[in-house]
């Protein structure tokens, strides 16, 4: 407690009576909160932040009042440490949430410009973190890069296609409704990339809607970028990890299970869909000597 | 199916399979002719539209490119990237400019880049093509369905550049009976191939080499996709008996492949070095270069199946015996990303939809005070300095002219070494010649050029588009001079293929 003194310009509550919080304590705690709101600053490269995470993990009044200004903005703890910093996101429906409308256009008109991007983000989670383990691992550091996101759930979508396929169903949606259509085919028939004019990644292209995600992404501190080979390489930080854990992943389990689809898995860690776990035949398209054509 | 890893372990679709057929069978029939009948649509919408394009467009062939686009395509596919796309407009041009010769040439590149553009359908967003059809549903009422198909589609490359590959449905559009096994069908064009060649029949040989070139092409691809997948998730394949009999199967085909393939390349040469007739020979020629276009791609396809192995035990380390660890209880791929791609687009956007609010942080909103606003707005723009700080005039200080030759005594050397193509002199002729003109500097300089020549300045000449190059030989005849020692060179002038190189140069751009 003497260092927290030390470190406190204006005298701070003596141990002897936590109870009294002085506004030096709030605008402290509000400040902490302003440096969870910068999720680029690592703790590390900041005195006053580090001693700021310092005191929140020593003195629980300090703690609690800290959670308190969060809350009050609409914003969720999700883990106070030396590697996440204070990790905020928003609560639903606060100022600081990201909006879909506001994230790319289309996304409100075309349902399928709006589900390409939201599962380029779950690709590049599921990519990023392979393994249940590699989420639960404080340590684990994922590795991403944009063109092998896109390869990733093309593969996924090419089993689908082939599985289809094998059963001789008609995956070509109906004209007139256009939200039955699977929605691995809205991903497989979309170009993975297209030349423009001044060398840019073509924004509608998958490469391009992943490429926004990990950009997206490393501006809210989540990724960090690497190198630029294969469209541009990026590895996870502790945030993304917490916030993929915590938030985003329980979240769309609970949507999925609202809809009736009960995933099911004996608990192994797998990257094949659960059902698949009894058929080991070979991944998309290694069945030689052909890519399987529809006219067998 | 006649893919071999289906028939070590039949998957339980195929045990479960006895489902009817939805609608009826001959419907499913018309279903896969209509969808087949779409794939060409692209090609003859090319010669509907081309009256609609500005200039006067109808002598070309549309269609006929844009074949030859597909086919260049296909053949130009490597194992890790794509066909080039200034590559392919370079290539397609003399078959354009052959269809209106006297046609400026900057018209047969615009032909080649709408012809190429509209393959890929550049204006839609998915870049690929949409055909409507209809079919009988199981309980008999009529649904019109969405077809969407690609016929070149461009894939990212090393170094964020884009490529062009063909797409299934363009090979099938290209080359009609390719759904049949790989193996077998290689095997009989090769068979067909070696009888033709016995027989002399070269015309027919290229056609069946160009078919086993398409098949070689396409199984490299399946390779391609299957390795790549393996790469990205080791657990998506069976290691344990598919992988390694299919790369042991593919090793198998290579070799095969390759002692068949030098086999013919043999008698093809012969053929070739034994043939009078000009034409024959020629065509015995392109064979030579197919076959060991093949021969490259085989000798490909064998390394990166060497590379398998290592890859898939490093990954196995990698992935398979790191420390068990406490699970999260979220297998984001098993979990999410599996079951709702099967799903309808409108349910599987409400996981996407929740995964996006919660999974993308958060950003801190923007507040503009009204005082910041006017201040913003009043500023005047910065001048942008585009060319940056004046520079000081540079002081010029004229340097003594200390050559060893003079500009006259260079051009006498010249117009003595500007030989004609089909007749090389000896340097001691030169030497002579040069001492008749009484001057005695003259002499050296022709030497040195001489010797200079010995090692031409091919890829400058050729990046400049040089005419001719002088070149020199030392024949092994010695040098009988007064001032000079060394070999008699023989100095000569070869002619250039100026327009040949430039059509390289625009296609290496």
């Amino acid at each position: 407690m003497t260092e927290h003194i030390e470190w406190s310009e204006t005298e701070a509550p003596a141990p002897s009576a936590p109870s009294a919080v002085t506004p030096a304590d709030a605008a402290d705690a509000a400040r902490l909160v302003a440096f969870g709101l910068q999720p680029k600053l690592q703790p590390a490269r900041d005195q006053e932040y580090a001693e700021l995470l310092r005191r929140y993990r020593e003195d629980g009044a300090f703690a609690r009042l800290a959670d308190a200004v969060a809350a009050g903005l609409g914003l969720v703890v999700l883990e106070v440490s030396p590697r996440a910093g204070m990790a905020v996101t928003a609560a639903e429906d606060s100022v600081f949430a990201v909006r879909m409308g506001d994230y790319a256009r289309r996304t409100s008109a075309d349902g399928g410009d709006r589900f390409l991007h939201g599962l380029a983000h779950l690709a590049v989670a599921a990519m990023a973190f392979p393994r249940p383990e590699d989420l639960a691992d404080d340590g684990y550091i994922g590795r991403v890069s944009v063109n092998g996101v896109d390869a990733f759930v093309r593969q996924a979508c090419r089993r689908l296609e082939e599985r289809a396929e094998e059963q001789g169903e008609n995956t070509d949606p109906a004209t007139e409704a256009p939200g039955l259509e699977a929605a691995w085919r809205i991903w497989a028939r979309r170009s993975a990339a297209g030349a423009t004019k001044d060398a840019r990644r073509l924004a509608g292209s998958t490469t391009g809607i992943v490429g926004k995600a990990v950009a997206f992404l490393t501006d809210s501190g989540f990724l960090q970028r690497t190198g630029d080979d294969n469209g541009g390489t990026y590895r996870t930080t502790a945030r993304y990890q917490l916030q993929v854990r915590d938030m985003a992943g329980s979240a769309a389990m609970a949507e999925l299970l609202e809809l009736g689809v009960v995933p099911v898995t004996d608990g192994t860690p797998t990257l094949l869909p659960p059902q698949d776990t009894d058929d080991l035949e070979l991944a998309a398209d290694a069945g030689l000597p052909f890519h399987a054509s529809s006219h067998s | 199916m006649t893919s071999p890893a289906s028939t070590d372990s039949v998957p339980p679709q195929f045990t479960a399979g006895a489902r009817p057929a939805p609608g009826p069978a001959a419907d499913e029939g018309l279903a896969r002719r209509l969808r087949a009948l779409a794939c060409t649509a692209p090609l003859h919408d090319l010669d509907a539209r081309k009256a609609n394009l500005a200039g006067e467009y109808s002598v070309y062939g549309m269609a006929e490119v844009a074949l030859s686009a597909i086919d260049l395509v296909t053949l130009n596919m490597d194992f890790d990237t794509g066909a080039d796309h200034d590559q392919i407009v370079a290539r397609l041009i003399p078959r354009i400019a052959a269809q209106a010769p006297q046609r400026p040439v900057a018209e047969h590149e615009r032909v080649a880049r709408w012809v190429l553009e509209n393959l890929i359908n550049v204006g839609s967003v998915d870049r690929g093509f949409r055909a409507v059809y209809g079919t009988f549903t199981t309980d008999g009422s009529y649904v019109r369905r969405d077809y969407d198909f690609k016929l070149i589609e461009e894939v990212p490359g090393p170094g964020g550049t884009v490529y062009l590959r063909t797409t299934d449905e363009a090979v099938n559009v290209l080359v009609g009976a390719l759904d049949t096994d790989v193996t077998s069908a290689q095997i009989a064009a090769e068979v067909k191939l070696e009888v033709l060649i016995n027989r002399g029949r070269l015309a027919d040989a290229q056609l069946a080499a160009e078919q086993a070139r398409y098949r070689t092409v396409q199984y490299s691809e399946t390779l391609r996709r299957a390795l790549e997948a393996t790469r990205r998730n080791v657990r998506a394949v069976d290691w344990l008996n598919s992988v390694p009999d299919m790369i042991a199967e593919a090793l198998d085909h290579v070799a095969d492949r390759y002692r068949h393939e030098n086999a013919i390349l043999t008698n093809i040469r012969k053929a070739r070095d034994e043939s009078e007739d000009p034409e024959h020979k020629r065509r015995a020629a392109e064979l030579v270069d197919i076959v060991k276009d093949c021969i490259r791609r085989h000798t490909q396809l064998q390394s990166r199946l060497l590379e398998a192995g290592p890859l898939f035990r490093a990954e196995q380390d990698r992935q398979a015996f790191a420390t068990p660890m406490t699970s999260s209880g979220i297998d984001l791929y098993g979990h999410l990303v599996a079951p709702i791609l099967p799903l309808p687009l409108e349910r599987a956007v409400r996981v996407t939809d929740a995964f996006f609010a919660r999974g993308t942080g958060f950003r801190t909103p923007v507040s503009v005070r009204v005082s910041d606003l006017v201040d913003l707005l009043l500023t005047p723009p910065v001048e942008r300095e585009h060319l940056g700080a004046e520079m000081p005039e540079p002081d010029l200080i004229a340097t003594p002219d200390d050559s060893r030759f003079s500009e006259e005594q260079l051009a006498a050397a010249k117009e003595l070494l500007d030989l004609p193509a089909d007749a090389p002199r000896r340097l001691s002729g030169l030497l002579a010649e040069a001492r008749r003109t009484g001057d005695l500097d003259l002499p050296y300089l022709v030497a040195l050029l001489a010797v200079h020549a010995a090692s031409p300045a091919v890829g400058t000449a050729y990046r400049q588009g040089e005419e001719k190059l002088l070149f020199a030989v030392d024949d092994g005849t010695e040098l009988d001079d007064p001032e000079f020692g060394g070999a008699d060179l023989i100095v000569g002038t070869a002619l250039l293929d100026a327009a040949g190189m430039a059509a390289d140069r625009t296609e290496a751009a």
